[in-house]
């Protein structure tokens, strides 16, 4: 049986509406309209013990609500939830007690409190016998390079060592599984490599099952062997990273720089995307023309100095697939 | 120490061991009721001065009364939680959420050990300035009187119990509507007024017209200041006394019982907004 078996979930907000203006808000005071808003539709997903997901998606996608009925916080308007054999909401104390959760963009340490003031309270919390707990707060110390900072107030700290602070906190009693939401969110580029290799290394070594919600593409790409691509509340598309791609973008990228100027180039299923004065960038589908064909057909015509082949970024696939499912906001027409 | 017990004991330690660092603002509590304190005698006395026989309790009792009011006020439920309401505000509720505890225990835990905290400095320099800087100074008859004998100071030590325990409870009624509404103010604007006047802290409540007393005796409020200073100078005494003990204890039940019916209904429809 998986670990995390969610059916048919679907959570419906309802939102007070009023119309705009003076008169809008006087007609609210007597008379209040309801609009339902649906954060989730229909998601359907499991998750064997020790995978590591990624729950992708643009802002408003139902992400966190789902984190947050996976966590216990929020019961859904309907479906089935069961994490490790028990339902969330329902069985909320037990439930708790085996899961991690983080919040990139909230604190679960106390703003006033030294570090290690807070990892006490959180094992008493957490009722962690006393010598386990020693040993596993070293170990996350060690882990996670807290040590120079463990005297020091939350409040003090950077976003980027509080993040690890967090992490630290969230794995005190540890649990089986980890709920990240967001959180590599506004850390500079060491920190966010120094929390990817953590969540790496937890789930690797250790075996935790970890689920992330995450907008930054970098973290997909370093981290998860799966996908879930949410939008508008619904899952649309569940699976390894590449065959998204290969579904969405298949095409590749071939950057070539001339000896002389870049000719005109004419070959089929082969477009320009950038032209320079002595280099071209082509967008090609190698299911149609294969890339050392492709190559061949141009050196032998033409003076190359030099050649590379790029997938499609990854952020550049996942505009495209939410181009393909409507749910860039503001995005021009195609 | 029982196992069961460490989450919610560690979560009032944390409370109350953090709340203790603030010394100016004790120290600013304190002068403030001293000044009104004074203010309030002054007023007594005046009231004594012209009808001293239409006074249910002696001026020394009354003086007495004053001090313990000004003592112990910020055990009074006047004033909701703000770690509650900023946690209501922020989001943080969630995090609650992730406890493995009992989620009224959790807070009342909390709640209990900020309005300790807050009160036991300014009680003890009260103490200090009304029980014995006074008399040293020659004004005995203003000061704050020990208990009434053995008897009273053994009562009062457990009204006193049942006071913070039902504060605490009233406190959680209101952190739970603040959960609720997401906004502290309006409750607090309800709250001071209702407390201040139905505990017997403006004035005992003796003091009111004949008509209104039983009912007065009988409500929630009279827990809080009420009962306990009046066993303390045994205007309350004997079978009256237990009986009032008796009465601050089957109101912290309710509402402990109301507030825990309420914490889960409005738990149960909590939103998280945003991400």
């Amino acid at each position: 049986m998986p670990q995390i078996l969610v059916e048919a979930l679907a959570k419906t907000y309802r939102v007070a509406e009023r119309a705009p203006g003076l008169a809008g808000a006087l007609r609210g005071l007597v008379w209040r309209q309801w609009r339902p808003v649906h954060a989730l539709v229909d998601v359907s997903f499991s998750l064997e013990a020790g995978e590591l997901l990624a729950f992708i998606g643009p802002n408003g996608a139902g992400k966190s609500t789902t984190v947050k009925i996976l966590s216990g916080i929020l019961r859904p308007s309907s479906g089935r939830v069961e994490v490790g054999g028990l339902v969330p909401y329902e069985d909320r104390i037990r439930h708790v007690a085996r899961i991690g959760v983080v919040f990139g963009q909230r604190s679960q340490l106390w703003w006033d409190l030294p570090i290690v003031d807070g990892f006490d309270l959180l094992a008493d919390i957490y009722r962690v016998e006393p010598a386990r707990y020693r040993q596993r707060r070293d170990e996350l110390v060690a882990m996670l390079r807290l040590e120079p900072l463990l005297a020091q107030p939350v409040r003090q700290l950077s976003l980027g060592q509080r993040m690890r602070a967090e992490f630290a906190a969230a794995l005190l009693h540890d649990p089986d599984i980890l709920f990240l939401d967001e959180p590599t969110i506004g850390l500079d580029a060491p920190s966010k490599l120094a929390v990817r290799d953590f969540v790496r290394r937890l789930n690797r070594e250790r075996g935790v099952t970890v689920l992330l919600t995450t907008h930054d593409m970098q973290d997909v790409e370093a981290l998860a062997e799966r996908v879930i691509v949410i939008g508008q509340g619904r899952l649309l598309a569940d699976g390894p990273f590449a065959s998204l791609r290969a579904g969405v973008l298949a095409e590749r990228r071939l950057h070539i720089d001339f000896a002389g100027p870049a000719p005109t180039l004419d070959l089929p299923g082969v477009t320009v995307r950038v032209g320079g004065e002595r280099s071209l960038e082509l967008a090609f589908d190698p299911a149609k023309i294969p890339t050392p064909k492709l190559i061949a057909a141009i050196a032998t015509q033409h003076a190359v100095e030099d050649v590379h082949v790029d997938e499609v970024a990854i952020e550049e696939v996942i505009t495209r697939f939410y181009e393909l499912h409507a749910l860039t906001e503001g995005a021009p027409e195609a | 120490m029982l196992p069961a017990a460490r989450p919610y004991l560690a979560a009032f330690r944390a409370r109350f061991q953090l709340m203790l660092q603030y010394r100016t603002a004790a120290l600013a509590g304190f002068a403030t009721q001293c000044w009104w304190g004074g203010i309030k005698i002054m007023v007594l006395a005046a009231f004594y001065a012209a009808n001293e026989a239409a006074a249910p309790i002696s001026l020394r009792d009354a003086v007495t009364y004053v001090w313990l009011g000004q003592a112990l006020l910020a055990l009074l439920p006047w004033l909701v939680d703000p770690e509650v309401s900023q946690a209501v505000r922020t989001g943080g509720v969630g995090y609650d959420r992730l406890r493995p505890l009992d989620a009224y225990g959790y807070w009342y835990a909390r709640t209990l050990g900020w309005m300790l905290a807050r009160a036991l400095p300014r009680a003890l320099l009260m103490m200090l300035a009304a029980g014995i800087v006074l008399p040293l100074a020659g004004l005995g008859a203003w000061a704050w009187q020990p208990p009434a004998g053995l008897v009273a100071a053994l009562l009062f030590v457990i009204s006193f119990a049942l006071m913070v325990a039902l504060a605490t409870a009233i406190l959680m009624l209101a952190n739970i509507v603040v959960a609720a509404s997401l906004n502290e103010r309006g409750v607090n604007a309800v709250l001071a007024p209702m407390v201040i006047v139905f505990s017997g802290q403006l004035l005992p409540l003796n003091f009111f017209p004949e008509s209104v007393q039983t009912m007065l005796h009988l409500q929630p409020f009279a827990g809080l200041v009420d009962i306990p200073f009046r066993i303390y100078f045994a205007d309350l005494a004997g079978a009256v006394a237990v009986q009032s003990l008796a009465l601050q204890a089957a109101w912290t039940v309710v509402l402990i019982g109301v507030g825990r019916v309420a914490m889960e209904r409005v738990m149960r429809r909590l939103e998280m907004q945003g991400s």
